[in-house]
């Protein structure tokens, strides 16, 4: 396959960037998305040009670190992520547009690269439980029902890419958060921090310049784990008890 | 040292403070301010409807908004609380609307260059729909609750006559017309919205709750819209 690629280049976080066309021939329909930017950087390499910078690390799905809004499509025209997008899904003689995640709490580091500690801090405000772990306990020791362990187990599969704040018209990162409370909120093991868990995180993710939810729902067809739209109808009403109960507690 | 996370004992700030500081919060003013203007335009609407048995009923309907409650209360008493009611639902929904909508474009300052307009219809709607019916809702006061700007003689406690003066104007019916489509559009994203936002929405209930809120975005507009086609077509003058 040939290929025409439209790239946003932006040498560093205070630059102004642009979109730079590039040609590469040879690609294969198997090879991953990023596999042929792979390709693309060995020419510019070969031609003493600076390779374009993107994310990746484990190319199989599960990390969440790359990223890449193809095509105006955070992670490309399939509901997978970017690593696992194949150039099957393209045609030969296409232009791509390629794009880093847009989003003033997500700043452009370099090229298709933006700075994602923003959902760090909003983890670190409420994305853990307190309870001392260890080894892994007896699997008996607290039980869980079925449906619990289940919606958990959706909510759990987040890996934190941040597709849906660029999906967003509103850079918001309501799905991704709602993702993370309503993980540890159905489980006995989150209760203790149930209400401390999403009022910190709420408040960090405002803290964090991401915008409110429009219920537009692009996050949720963004999304590559198919997390849905519903959860943040969940978060809002776990935020709204856990005011209801602080209010009271006073 | 865990421990000491889960029972914190920082203050934390007041309920107000902590729902308009957020946007989940602010969004909250939305959704219940939403509601009770929502509440109040079923009423309206059906109030409305009276005109097509002429102005005796129309007018004495006019009349008992004025008495209700009575002798408990005085005369316009109810009338003036559901004002006041209303005044801060529009209020309080147009301002938290504001800043949520400034925070919104602020968190996504730069636009793809990969354009996909479908992205932010809904959104889009809304605002536009938005600002639509505060214009309208200013004028609507203008034209038949103080008589300011109508068209005409105003005549107080004479509604029949003013509804009729107003849709006797073109820009009267367009103004309205216009109006009336965007609540229409409005009531549709909107009721699904609120019942997100205050988490009563849920995967069983989603279907039902999209065909209440297109049910009563229906029923809405074509029933306020049915006054000005009334005089419009003749059959109330
Ligand atoms: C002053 C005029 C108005 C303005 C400026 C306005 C603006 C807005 C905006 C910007 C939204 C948010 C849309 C979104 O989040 O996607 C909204 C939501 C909403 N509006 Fe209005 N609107 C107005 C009048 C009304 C009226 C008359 C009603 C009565 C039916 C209404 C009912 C609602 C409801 C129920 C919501 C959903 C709240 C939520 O998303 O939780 N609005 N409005
Ligand atoms: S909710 Fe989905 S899109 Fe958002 S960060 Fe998690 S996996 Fe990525
Ligand atoms: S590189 Fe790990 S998910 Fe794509």
């Amino acid at each position: 396959m040939k290929l025409t690629l439209r790239v946003w280049r932006q040498q560093n976080a205070d630059a102004d960037g642009a979109m730079s066309t590039y040609e590469v021939d040879g690609i294969s329909s198997d090879m991953s998305f990023l596999e042929m930017l792979d390709t693309l950087n060995e020419e510019l390499i070969l031609r003493g040009e600076d390779p374009v910078a993107f994310d990746h690390d484990c190319r199989e799905g599960i990390c969440g670190a790359c990223s890449l809004v193809i095509n105006g499509d955070a992670h490309g025209p399939e509901r997978t992520t970017t690593c696992q997008l194949h150039m099957r899904s393209f045609k030969d003689g296409d232009t791509i547009d390629v794009e880093p995640w847009r989003a003033s709490a997500f700043p452009v580091i370099k090229d298709l690269v933006v700075d994602r500690t923003a959902f760090d801090r909003i983890i670190q405000a409420g994305g853990y439980i307190t309870a001392p772990t260890g080894a892994a306990p007896e699997a008996h020791a607290t039980p869980v029902p079925k449906p619990d362990a289940d919606l958990a187990f959706e909510h759990a599969e987040c890996i934190g890419c941040g597709a849906c704040v660029a999906a967003c018209p509103n850079g918001a990162a309501m799905l991704f958060t709602s993702a993370k409370v309503n993980h540890l909120n159905v489980l006995p093991q989150g209760a203790p921090e149930r209400e401390t868990r999403v009022l910190d995180m709420v408040a960090q993710m405002d803290e964090e310049g991401f915008g409110g939810c429009t219920l537009a729902g692009e996050c949720a067809t963004a999304c590559p784990k198919g997390i849905p739209l519903v959860s943040i109808t969940s978060m809002n009403k776990e935020w709204l008890r856990a005011t209801r109960k602080v209010a009271k507690q006073r | 040292m865990y421990m000491a996370l889960a029972t914190r004992t920082d203050r934390r700030p007041s309920i107000a403070r902590t729902v308009w500081d957020s946007s989940v919060g602010k969004k909250t003013v939305m959704a219940v301010s939403g509601v009770i203007m929502l509440l109040y335009l079923v009423a309206h609407m059906i109030g409305n409807l009276k005109i097509y048995f002429g102005a005796g009923e129309f007018n004495a309907y006019g009349h008992w908004l004025r008495t209700v409650g009575e002798p408990f209360m005085h005369y316009e008493w109810t009338l003036w609380l559901i004002r006041v009611v209303l005044v801060v639902a529009v209020v309080a929904h147009a301002v938290s609307a504001y800043q949520l909508s400034r925070r919104d474009i602020r968190a996504r300052p730069s636009k793809y260059v990969h354009k996909k307009p479908r992205a932010s219809y809904a959104t889009r709607t809304m605002r536009w729909g938005g600002i639509i019916l505060g214009l309208f809702i200013v004028w609507h006061v203008l034209d038949l609750t103080t008589g300011t700007v109508h068209p005409g003689g105003f005549q107080e406690g004479h509604p029949y006559q003013n509804v009729v003066d107003t849709f006797s104007t073109w820009y009267g019916n367009v103004i309205y017309i216009v109006a009336m489509l965007a609540l229409g559009l409005h009531i549709r994203h909107g009721f699904w919205s609120a019942a997100q936002t205050l988490g009563v929405g849920s995967r069983t209930r989603d279907r039902a709750l999209k065909t209440v809120a297109g049910v009563l975005a229906l029923l809405l507009t074509a029933g306020f819209i049915a006054v000005p086609v009334g005089v419009m077509t003749g059959v109330v003058s």
